[in-house]
Order: structure tokens, then C-alpha cells, then sequence
């Protein structure tokens, strides 16, 4: 929380402000709301259907808001300002029948390069990402991880202010996925704000300097992991070998989870104190093992997840 | 900031669709057929042409004298003749046999054998029949003390004089077979080149190009380029065409009116250019509604039966007659005027003011028809899916 105060500072921010979108009776986007600051890498979660591709088409202007606003650098983005973005949308898009190189001067020419900044680009991208041998394949003829490597080359090849990526590693193998991460992360350090969505949670966790978990519309949860966790309940994993069964009943606010012989798994509320389990684990005898479990990504996700069962 | 106008955005997907269809194979292939079917048909022509207005008549004997005259009486009745003087009848014979020799003439001048192989030529037989009735009328004007070359020159300027209310060119044929040519030209043409409009709309969506293409371009100008850089390639096909054509036909001599048919090609450039912006945006918008190709023959056929019907009932018509009211009506409307009226005014029935006022109607269609089509175009492109209704595109 400590840079949400900073966000009126808009240079190099895209920012999605209360956007909605309804098909018919169905309601896609409810007020969504998040912001992307230049030089961070923000991952985009949420069940299917929940909206990510929606609210990444808006940004692009592929698909018009029903209300709501989409800011960059603290103006209302226009035609000639999404041409600095780089999009890469969910059901990939590439001239089947057009050779590689080509597409990417192409589509490099028609975000306002010159064709010698287009070709050098172009040039460039497809040998970062390792398809430069096949320059002049047809895109079809290319296997779905190589045509995934150069749609992310065609969202790039612009040299684009900001980058917005829909399911950017799917289908990649992991040497890929090391490839692919490696450009996102040096786009961010360039200042570059490049926000994606995926469903490989582990990766978000490890590579998004902030997250936003999106659930039927509206963004519930948004931060770093470490925001994303606090607040929630803490978990214990103690091993106490000499311990008696409901060694640790009598602590406040805290419930057992799992007892795996020796080693106890405890569910604390935010009012508990640990250190009074601590004393109570001493009590039994030598105390092996006494940490703070820390909910993955995965986790807090499914307990986003479940609160959307409930509600 | 980079930026982009809109005119060379409109030029970048112009030379994209251009370059890209021009280098296909398919191109390369459909062209080469086509000027080879047409340069097959021509020479043909020439061929047919030729063997079919000429005869090889040998002379035996007495007849050889006949060689100039029938000529020039032969040539009077529509047909070419080139003579031989033959030695050996028998031998003779054998050539009428093996069709070396189209006649063989033996005997007096005043009573010709003549040997064919199956008939008689009629316009042969005319000159012949001539001939012979002249032998013997120059004969008996000589037994009455006439001078025959005298009488022959008199006879000679006495004529009827005919005044024609209607008068037909004499060049008809060869007109009427320019504007036909015309007219199936346009029709491939405008077919081709607009399905193939149509099926660049549908690869785009099908393959969601069109999300990262509108993402940088508006679609009115992506559509544009597309138009523009599919219709050019139609136009080098049909000046190709045209040309090659032109010139084979004008060398063999299939046509020999001066002008003509540079003209005629001339006008079905103009009307390629209406016509292909007239059923384009038609075309696009049209494929604009589907996501696929399968789905793409049941958006086209309504468009594609208008131009068949355009061709099939028009070509009939100017068969028939050029200047009937049914098809001077038909040629004025805009959806059958890129073919019609091409086709009318190589056969020289088009008054200029019909030519005019189908121009304005057409180009008055394209403008109506562009934004009509740019409308359903620009709301349709992006909605993937099920087919989009043609009402809710037009919202």
C-alpha cells in the first residue's frame, strides 16, 4: 500500500478506471479498476470468464467501454497513443499465409515505423526470441510455440510505451517460458508498464512485481503478494515430537488444520499471538520446527475463489 | 511520437495485399491460362478466318484464261480465290480428293467441268455461274455487233440506290464480339476480385489479425487498402489481358476496325474501376458478418447472383438486341451498368447521354453503397462468433 498515495503522479502509468461493459443481460467488466506503473510487471488473474480479456480489449480499443475511463500518462488514451501499445491477444493473430519477416515489418510499418527502423526491428526481435531461422516460413508452417514466439515479436516490434499481453506463456515449453520472461522483465526495468494475464499462478507470483485478482468483473484483490497476504489468517507449522494430542488447544484464536505426526499445521486469526504458541509448544518439550507458513499465490487465489462460491 | 497518416496507412495494406496476391502462384497461373485461352481463341479465329473466305481453284486447259476473272468475280461475291495451273488432270483430281485443292476447273469457258470433293462453295458457284453466263452473253453481243466491254461498262454503273432507315454498321460483328469480350471480362473480373475481397475479410477474423491490425489502423482504412490493393491487382489482370488481346487480335487481323478495340478496352478499365468499388464494399461487408470461411458462400451468393444474372440475361440481350428497351434499362442500373454498358458501347448502341447518366448513377451507388458498407464493415469486423445480423451491424 505504500505507493497506492504516489498514483497521482501519472507519467508512464495506464491506468483502467471504473470501467464497465455489459453483453445483453450479462454483465463482463463491473467498475473495474487497477493502474500500471511504469517499470512494473503486473499479472492479471481471475478464473475464465471473469474478464481479463474484456478489459485488456478495451485498453487496446478493439471493444468500446459501456462507461469508464482508460488513462495513459494521465490522459484519456486516443487512437494515436494506442499505437504505442504492444498487444498480444488471447486467440493469437497472424497473417497465416504471411512469412515471418514480412508480418513484422509489416506490422511494425503500421504502427509509424519508417521501413529501415521496421526492417532493423523486425531483424532484431526474431533473433532475441530464437525464430530467426525461419524468417521466411509461413507463419502456418511454424509449430504453436514458434507462431506464440513470433506474435510476441509482433507485440513488441514497435517498440511499444506499454505492453499488454493476454495469456502470453501458454502453450510455451519451459525454455520458452525462461525466454519469455526474461524480455517482460527487461521491458519493465526499461520503464515500460506491461501488465498480462495468465493462469500459471506460480509464475505470476514469481515474476509480477504487483497482482490483481479479477472475479466476475471487478478486481477483489490487488498488490503485491505480500499485501495480497496480509490481512489473511497465518498459518503455523510446528513439530514437537513429544507434544500430547490438543497440545495447543488452549492458545486464543488459534485452531489446529492438520496434524501430520509429529508436526502440527495451526490456523491463527490476526488477533493471535504467536509467540503464546510458541511458549505452549516449549511447554511439551524440545520444539524442532517452528515457522510461518506463507499462502502461495495459488492459495490466496483459491480463497478468492471460494469466497466467489459463497457470495 | 511515431506517427502514421492516414494515407500511408491506406498505402501500407494496398501494397501488403497487392504485392501478396500478385506473387501467387495462382496469379501467375490463372493470368498465363486465361491470355493463353484467349490467344488460342484468337488465332483460331484468324485461322477459321482465313481457310473459311479462301479457296484453291487449279485451271486445266482452256480454263487457265479464267484465272483473273474469276478472281475479281469471286472477290465481288465475298470470297477469296488463289488459282494454280494445273498439267494432269487425273493427278488433279486426286489433290480435290486429299483436299490440297479446293476446285478443279476444266473444259471451254462456255461450259465449264468442275470437280469438288463433296459441294460447291456458293459463293464460288455464284462467281462461276457468272462466269459462265458472261462467256456466253459476251458471245451473242459480239454476233449482234456490241462492243461487250462497252456494255459491260455500262451495265456497271447501273445500280439500285438503297437508303436504310436503320442503317447497321458493317463493322456489327466484330463490335458485337468486342463487347461480349468486354462484358465476360468485367464479369470474371468484378466475381474474382471480389470474392477475393470478401475472403481477405474472413481470413483476417478468422485469424484475429484484425484485432492487432485495428488496433493501430481505423477500419475504414484498412478496408480501403484493401479494395484498392485487390482491385489493382484485378487491373493489371485485366489490362494484361486486354492488352494482349488487343494486340493479337489487331495483328492477325480478327479485327481490323482502327480504334475500336483500344477503346472498348479503354471503357472497361473506366467501368472496371466503378464497378470493382461498387461490389467490393459490397463484397467486405458482407464477409464482414461471418468468421468463416465456410460460413462465406452464404453471405456472397445474393451478391454474386446479381452479377451472373448482370451477365447471363445481358449477355443474351445484347446478343439479341443491343439496343432493345430491356437491356438499355438494365445497363443504366447500377448494379448491371459495370457490365452492360461497357458491352453496349463497344457494339456503338450507347447514346453519349445513356453513357453519362449511367456514370453519374454509379458513381452516385458507390458513394451511398461505400458508406453503407464501411458502416456494416467497421461494426461487424470485430465480432467473432456466431454470424453477426445484418440489423445489428447497421446499428
Amino acid at each position: 500500500m505504500t505507493n497506492q498515495e504516489e498514483s497521482t503522479v501519472a507519467q508512464g502509468v495506464l491506468e483502467i478506471d471504473r470501467i464497465s461493459k455489459r453483453y445483453g443481460e450479462v454483465v463482463a467488466l463491473r467498475d473495474m479498476t487497477f493502474e500500471v506503473r511504469a517499470g512494473e510487471l503486473f499479472g492479471f488473474v481471475g478464473s475464465n470468464g471473469a474478464g481479463k480479456t474484456t478489459a485488456m480489449r478495451i485498453a487496446l480499443g478493439v471493444l468500446a467501454a459501456d462507461s469508464g475511463e482508460v488513462r495513459w500518462n494521465g490522459e484519456p488514451i486516443t487512437f494515436e497513443t494506442r499505437r504505442r501499445i504492444g498487444y498480444m491477444p488471447e486467440e493469437r493473430g497472424l497473417y497465416p499465409k504471411m512469412k515471418v519477416l514480412e508480418q513484422l515489418v509489416y506490422l511494425a510499418e503500421l504502427h509509424g515505423l519508417s521501413t529501415n527502423d521496421a526492417h532493423r526491428s523486425a531483424e532484431n526481435w526474431i533473433a532475441r526470441l530464437g525464430v530467426r531461422d525461419r524468417r521466411n516460413d509461413e507463419v502456418q508452417k511454424l509449430s504453436l510455440g514458434n507462431q506464440q514466439r513470433v506474435q510476441l515479436a509482433a507485440a513488441l516490434v514497435h517498440e511499444p510505451d506499454v505492453l499488454v499481453l493476454d495469456e502470453p506463456f501458454s502453450g510455451l515449453d519451459p525454455v520458452a517460458v525462461d525466454v519469455m520472461s526474461q524480455v517482460l522483465r527487461e521491458k519493465a526495468s526499461a520503464g515500460v508498464p506491461v501488465v498480462f494475464s495468465s493462469h500459471q499462478l506460480d509464475l505470476v507470483e514469481r515474476l509480477c512485481d504487483r497482482i490483481g485478482i479479477v472475479r466476475s468483473g471487478a478486481m477483489v484483490a490487488c498488490g503485491t503478494v505480500d499485501e495480497l497476504r496480509a490481512g489473511g489468517e497465518t498459518r503455523l507449522v510446528v513439530e514437537v515430537p513429544d507434544a500430547a494430542e490438543g497440545w495447543a488447544d488452549g492458545v486464543p484464536g488459534v485452531r489446529v488444520v492438520e496434524v501430520q505426526g509429529p508436526r502440527t499445521t495451526l490456523e491463527l486469526t490476526p488477533e493471535a499471538d504467536d509467540q503464546a504458541v510458541l511458549g505452549a509448544a516449549l511447554a511439551t518439550g524440545p520444539v524442532r520446527e517452528f515457522s510461518r507458513q506463507r499462502p502461495s499465490l495459488t492459495e490466496l487465489f483459491r480463497n478468492v475463489v471460494t469466497e466467489e462460491g459463497v457470495a | 511520437m511515431r506517427r502514421l497518416s492516414p494515407s500511408r496507412a491506406v498505402l501500407l495494406v494496398a501494397r501488403r495485399e497487392f504485392l501478396g496476391k500478385v506473387r501467387t502462384r495462382s496469379f501467375v497461373i490463372g493470368t498465363i491460362v486465361i491470355v493463353a485461352v484467349l490467344a488460342g481463341y484468337v488465332l483460331l479465329q484468324a485461322v477459321l478466318f482465313d481457310q473459311a473466305g479462301r479457296s484453291t481453284v487449279g485451271l486445266n486447259g482452256q480454263a487457265t484464261v479464267l484465272a483473273e476473272p474469276l478472281k475479281e468475280t469471286a472477290k465481288a461475291f465475298g470470297r477469296e480465290v488463289s488459282t494454280v495451273d494445273v498439267t494432269d488432270p487425273a493427278k488433279a483430281e486426286e489433290d480435290v480428293r486429299s483436299g490440297d485443292l479446293d476446285v478443279l476447273i476444266t473444259g471451254a469457258p462456255d461450259a465449264l467441268r468442275v470437280v469438288v470433293k463433296d459441294n460447291l462453295n456458293s459463293e464460288l458457284q455464284n462467281a462461276l455461274d457468272a462466269i459462265v453466263k458472261q462467256q456466253v452473253l459476251n458471245a451473242q453481243l459480239a454476233e449482234a455487233g456490241l462492243d461487250p466491254a462497252v456494255v459491260a461498262k455500262n451495265m456497271a454503273a447501273a445500280r439500285v440506290t438503297v437508303v436504310a432507315l436503320e442503317p447497321e454498321s458493317s463493322q456489327q460483328g466484330q463490335r458485337l464480339a468486342i463487347g461480349l469480350v468486354i462484358a465476360a471480362l468485367l464479369y470474371y473480373s468484378l466475381l474474382v476480385y471480389g470474392t477475393m475481397v470478401a475472403q481477405g475479410v474472413v481470413e483476417e477474423k478468422s485469424s484475429r489479425v484484425v484485432e492487432i491490425l485495428l488496433a493501430t489502423l481505423r477500419p475504414w482504412q484498412l478496408l480501403l487498402g484493401k479494395v484498392m490493393g485487390l482491385g489493382a491487382v484485378g487491373l493489371v489482370q485485366l489490362v494484361l489481358i486486354g492488352g494482349i488481346g488487343l494486340v493479337l487480335s489487331t495483328t492477325t487481323g480478327t479485327i481490323d476496325i482502327p480504334g475500336l478495340a483500344g477503346g472498348a478496352l479503354a471503357t472497361g478499365v473506366l467501368w472496371y474501376l466503378i464497378g470493382f468499388f461498387l461490389y467490393a464494399t459490397v463484397f467486405a461487408a458482407a464477409a464482414s458478418l461471418v468468421s468463416r470461411q465456410e460460413e462465406l458462400q452464404s453471405v456472397l451468393t445474393p451478391i454474386s447472383t446479381v452479377i451472373i444474372i448482370a451477365f447471363v440475361v445481358g449477355i443474351n440481350l445484347l446478343i439479341q438486341d443491343p439496343s432493345g428497351t430491356t437491356v438499355t434499362v438494365l445497363s443504366m442500373l447500377p448494379p448491371f451498368a459495370p457490365i452492360l454498358m461497357p458491352g453496349r458501347m463497344a457494339i456503338g448502341v450507347a447514346p453519349l447521354w445513356q453513357v453519362l447518366l449511367s456514370i453519374v448513377l454509379a458513381i452516385g451507388f458507390v458513394a451511398a453503397i461505400t458508406w453503407l458498407g464501411g458502416k456494416i464493415y467497421s461494426n461487424a469486423v470485430l465480432r467473432t462468433g456466431s454470424r453477426v445480423k445484418l440489423r445489428d451491424a447497421l446499428r
